[in-house]
C-alpha cells in the first residue's frame, strides 16, 4: 500500500511520526479545531491581533539592525533609518503605527469579551492570560516609545518611571533600578531597548498559552450558550477564510494611515531630540495609554494615583467573580447591556481627559470617570448580576438560527 | 455587512481621543495652504523645492543648520551628478585630523552634509542675542500644524497690539506660541530673485521655503504616496477575493 502514496506524503508522515508539528498546528487553528458556527465579525480581532504581533516583530527586527541604543545617537539613527536605509521609512512607519493598530485590535477584542461574557466560567484562565498580555503590551509599547529619544520619549519616560518613587520604602530603589542610575539617561535607554526586544517574544509565548487555554472549553459565541458538537464547524477552512477577509479590511485602514497620515497618531514634539533642560508644554503618552493616565492624574495623591492606575488593570483579573450573572452574552442581559455601553463611553471619555491638562473640566470629568470605572467593576457588576432577569436563552445555536430568539 | 460597519465604527471610536487631542492643541488660526504634496496623489513640486532651497541658501542658512541634508540628496530633486558636485564645491567643510594632527578645510563632496553656520550652539546663541536658531531639518514635522504652521509663522510678524510688553530683542509674531520670537522678520517681497522668473512676493517666498523644508523633513514622501496607492489597491483586490472565497466556502452553512 505504502508505495501508492506520493513521495511528499511519505516524507510528511515520516516527519510527523517524529515531530507532529503540522498536526499540532492543525489542532490549534486548522481542520481539527471545531468552532461554533455563529461567530460574528468581532471574533476576527484575535486573529488580527496575532497578525499585528507578527508585523511588529518582523518590522522591529529590521529596525533593530539599524538602530543605535545610545542617547547621543538614537535620534540620529532613527533619522538614518528614515532617510538612508532602503525602505526604512516604510519599516519605521509600519512599526510606529503598527503599535496603535495592535492596540485598536486588542481593545476591540477585549470589549468583545466584555460584551459576550467571554471571561466567565470556564474561561477565567484564558481571560487572565489576556489581561497579562495587555499589561506586557503596554510595557513594551511604552519602552518602544522611549527608543527614538525624542522630547516626548525622554519626558514620558521620566514621568512614568518617577511614579515608582511613590511606593513606600522600596520605591526609590525600584526607580534607581529602572533608571540604571539617578535619572533617565543612557543606562535607561539601554535597558529599555533590551526589554523592548525581549517582551514581544514573551507576548508570543503568552499567546500560545492563550490559545491552549482557549482550546480546553472552545470558543465562546455571540449567544454565550455552550455550543453542541453539531453546531460547530472546523476552523479551517471556515474561519481561516473569514479571518483572511477580516485582516484585509483591517489592513486597508492600517495602510491608509501608514502611507497617508503616518504621523497623525504621534506627537510632533517627538521629532525634537530629547533635551533634559527643556520641558515640553504638556507631557502626554500615546493614545492607547491615555485612559489609565487620566486615572493616574485624577487622584491628587501620588501613591493613591499609582494604585488606582494599576488597580484599574488588576481589577480585570477578578472580573469573572465580580460579574455574578451566569448568563454570558449581553444579548440576553438587557440591564447589563446598558452598563456595558456606558462603560465603553466612559473609557473613551477618560482617554480624552488623559490628553488634556489636568485642570478644570477635564479634571472633574477624569475624577467622575475614574469613580465610574471602579463603581462599574466593583458595585454595578455584582448587583446587576443578582437583580437582573435575563431573557430566555435559546436551547441551541441551531434553534436560534432557525427561529431567531428575539 | 452590518457587523462590518459596527466593527469599523468601533475602530474609529477608539481612535477618536487622539484625533481630538491632535486637533485641539493649536488655537491660533492657520491659513491652510494648497500644498502640491497634499493628498493621495500629492508629490513635491521640484521647481518649487529648488526655489525654496535658494531662499534657504541666501537667507536662512546664515543662522539655521540642516543637519540631516547631504548634497547627494539633491539628486532626488533632479540634479545630475555633475550638478551635485558643483553645488558641493561651493561649500567648505572641516575635515581631519591630517598626518600632522591638524584639522583642515576642504571643498565639500557629494557625500558631505551641509555645513553648520556656527561651530557650536554657544556660538549660535552668542550671535543671536542668546536665542538658539533650531536645526530646521525636521521642523515641519516637529510643530503642531506642520507646513501650514511654518508658512504662517514666517508671515505673521506685525506691530504688537497696544499694551503688549515686548521683551527687548524679541519680535511680535501672531502665530508663534507666546507671540514673542527671537527671530526677526525674514521674509519680504522681492527678498530673492528666482532664475525661473517665478513670483517672489513674500507669500510665494514663504511658501517656497516651507515646501523646501518639508522636502528636507520628509524626503521619501513621493515614494510613500505612490507605493501607498499600489499597496492599497492590491490590498483591496485581496480583500474582495477573500470575501468572495469566504462567501463560497460558507454557502452551505446556516448561520
Ligand atoms: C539672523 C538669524 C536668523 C535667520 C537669518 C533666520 N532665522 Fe529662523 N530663527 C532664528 C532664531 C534665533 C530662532 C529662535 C526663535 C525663538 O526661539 O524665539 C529662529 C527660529 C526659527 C523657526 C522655529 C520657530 C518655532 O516654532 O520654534 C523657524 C521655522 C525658522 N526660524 C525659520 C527660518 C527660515 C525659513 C528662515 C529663512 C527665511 C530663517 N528662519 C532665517 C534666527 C534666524
Ligand atoms: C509587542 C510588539 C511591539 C510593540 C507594541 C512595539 C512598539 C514600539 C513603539 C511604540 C515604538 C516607538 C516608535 C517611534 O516613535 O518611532 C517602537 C520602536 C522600536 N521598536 Fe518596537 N514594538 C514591538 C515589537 C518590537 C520588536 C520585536 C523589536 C525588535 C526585534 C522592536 C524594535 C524596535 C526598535 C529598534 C525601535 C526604535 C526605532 C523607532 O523608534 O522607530 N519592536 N516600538
Amino acid at each position: 500500500m505504502d508505495n501508492q502514496k506520493s513521495v511528499w506524503r511519505r516524507a510528511f508522515e515520516w516527519h510527523e511520526a517524529r515531530l507532529p508539528i503540522i498536526s499540532y498546528i492543525d489542532h490549534a487553528v486548522g481542520t481539527q479545531y471545531p468552532a461554533p458556527k455563529n461567530l460574528n465579525y468581532f471574533w476576527n480581532f484575535g486573529f488580527i491581533a496575532g497578525f499585528m504581533l507578527m508585523t511588529m516583530i518582523l518590522t522591529g527586527i529590521f529596525l533593530a539592525m539599524n538602530y543605535t541604543d545610545h542617547t547621543s545617537m538614537a535620534f540620529d539613527s532613527v533619522e538614518h533609518i528614515m532617510r538612508d536605509v532602503n525602505y526604512g521609512w516604510l519599516i519605521r512607519y509600519m512599526h510606529f503605527n503598527g503599535a496603535s493598530f495592535f492596540f485598536i485590535a486588542v481593545y476591540i477584542h477585549i470589549f468583545r469579551g466584555l460584551y459576550y461574557g467571554s471571561y466567565k466560567a470556564p474561561r477565567e484562565v484564558l481571560w487572565w492570560i489576556g489581561v497579562i498580555i495587555l499589561i506586557v503590551m503596554m510595557a513594551t509599547a511604552f519602552m518602544g516609545y522611549v527608543l527614538p529619544w525624542g522630547q516626548m520619549s525622554f519626558w514620558g519616560a521620566k514621568v512614568i518611571t518617577s511614579l515608582f518613587t511613590a511606593i513606600p520604602v522600596v520605591g526609590d530603589a525600584i526607580t534607581t533600578l529602572l533608571w540604571g542610575g539617578f535619572g533617565v539617561d543612557n543606562p535607561t535607554l539601554n535597558r529599555f531597548f533590551s526589554l523592548h526586544y525581549l517582551l514581544p517574544f514573551v507576548i508570543l509565548g503568552l499567546v500560545v498559552l492563550h490559545i491552549w487555554a482557549l482550546h480546553i472549553p472552545g470558543s465562546n459565541n455571540p449567544l454565550g450558550i455552550d455550543a453542541a458538537p453539531a453546531d460547530k464547524i472546523p476552523f479551517h477552512p471556515y474561519y481561516t477564510a473569514k479571518d483572511a477577509f477580516g485582516v484585509g479590511v483591517f489592513l486597508l485602514f492600517y495602510f491608509a494611515v501608514v502611507f497617508y497620515a503616518p504621523n497623525a497618531l504621534g506627537d510632533p514634539v517627538n521629532y525634537v531630540k530629547a533635551n533634559p533642560l527643556v520641558t515640553p508644554n504638556s507631557i502626554v503618552p500615546e493614545w492607547y495609554l491615555l485612559p489609565f493616565y487620566a486615572i493616574l492624574r485624577a487622584i491628587p495623591n501620588k501613591l493613591l494615583g499609582f494604585i488606582a492606575m494599576f488597580g484599574a488593570l488588576l481589577v480585570l483579573f477578578v472580573l469573572p467573580w465580580l460579574d455574578t450573572s451566569r448568563v454570558r452574552s449581553a444579548t440576553f442581559r438587557p440591564v447589563y447591556r446598558v452598563f456595558f455601553w456606558l462603560f465603553l463611553l466612559n473609557a473613551i471619555m477618560l482617554g480624552w481627559c488623559g490628553a488634556q491638562h489636568p485642570e478644570g473640566l477635564p479634571l472633574v470629568l477624569s475624577r467622575l470617570g475614574t469613580a465610574w470605572y471602579f463603581l462599574h467593576m466593583i458595585v454595578i457588576l455584582p448587583v446587576v448580576g443578582w437583580l437582573e432577569t435575563p431573557k430566555p436563552l435559546p436551547v441551541s445555536i441551531s434553534q436560534s438560527v432557525l427561529k431567531p430568539a428575539e | 455587512m452590518r457587523n462590518i460597519l459596527l466593527v469599523a465604527t468601533a475602530a474609529v471610536a477608539l481612535a477618536i481621543p487622539s484625533v481630538i487631542n491632535a486637533a485641539e492643541e493649536h488655537e491660533v488660526h492657520l491659513a491652510k495652504q494648497e500644498w502640491s504634496f497634499n493628498g493621495v496623489l500629492g508629490k513635491f513640486d521640484k521647481e518649487q523645492v529648488q526655489r525654496g532651497f535658494q531662499v534657504y541658501k541666501d537667507v536662512c542658512s546664515a543662522c539655521h543648520s540642516l543637519q540631516y541634508l547631504a548634497f547627494r540628496n539633491f539628486e532626488d530633486l533632479g540634479y545630475s551628478e555633475e550638478q551635485v558636485k558643483a553645488l558641493a564645491g561651493q561649500y567648505e567643510v572641516t575635515d581631519g585630523p591630517n598626518d600632522e594632527g591638524e584639522m583642515f578645510k576642504r571643498k565639500a563632496k557629494a557625500s558631505d552634509h551641509l555645513p553648520h553656520p556656527f561651530p557650536n550652539d554657544q556660538a549660535a546663541r552668542a550671535a543671536n542675542g542668546g536665542a538658539l536658531p533650531p536645526d530646521l531639518s525636521l521642523v515641519t514635522k516637529a510643530r503642531e500644524g506642520g507646513p501650514d504652521y511654518i508658512y504662517n509663522l514666517l508671515l505673521a510678524y506685525e506691530e504688537p497690539p497696544k499694551g503688549f510688553e515686548l521683551l527687548p530683542g524679541l519680535n511680535y509674531n501672531k502665530v508663534f506660541p507666546g507671540n514673542q520670537i527671537a527671530m526677526a522678520k525674514q521674509i519680504q517681497d522681492g527678498l530673492v530673485t528666482y532664475a525661473d522668473g517665478a513670483p517672489n512676493d513674500a507669500a510665494h517666498v514663504a511658501k517656497d521655503v516651507t515646501a523646501f523644508l518639508h522636502w528636507v523633513a520628509e524626503p521619501k514622501l513621493d515614494a510613500r504616496h505612490s507605493t501607498g496607492l499600489r499597496v492599497l489597491l492590491y490590498t483591496l483586490l485581496f480583500t474582495v477575493l477573500a470575501y468572495l472565497a469566504k462567501r463560497r466556502i460558507w454557502a452551505k452553512i446556516e448561520h
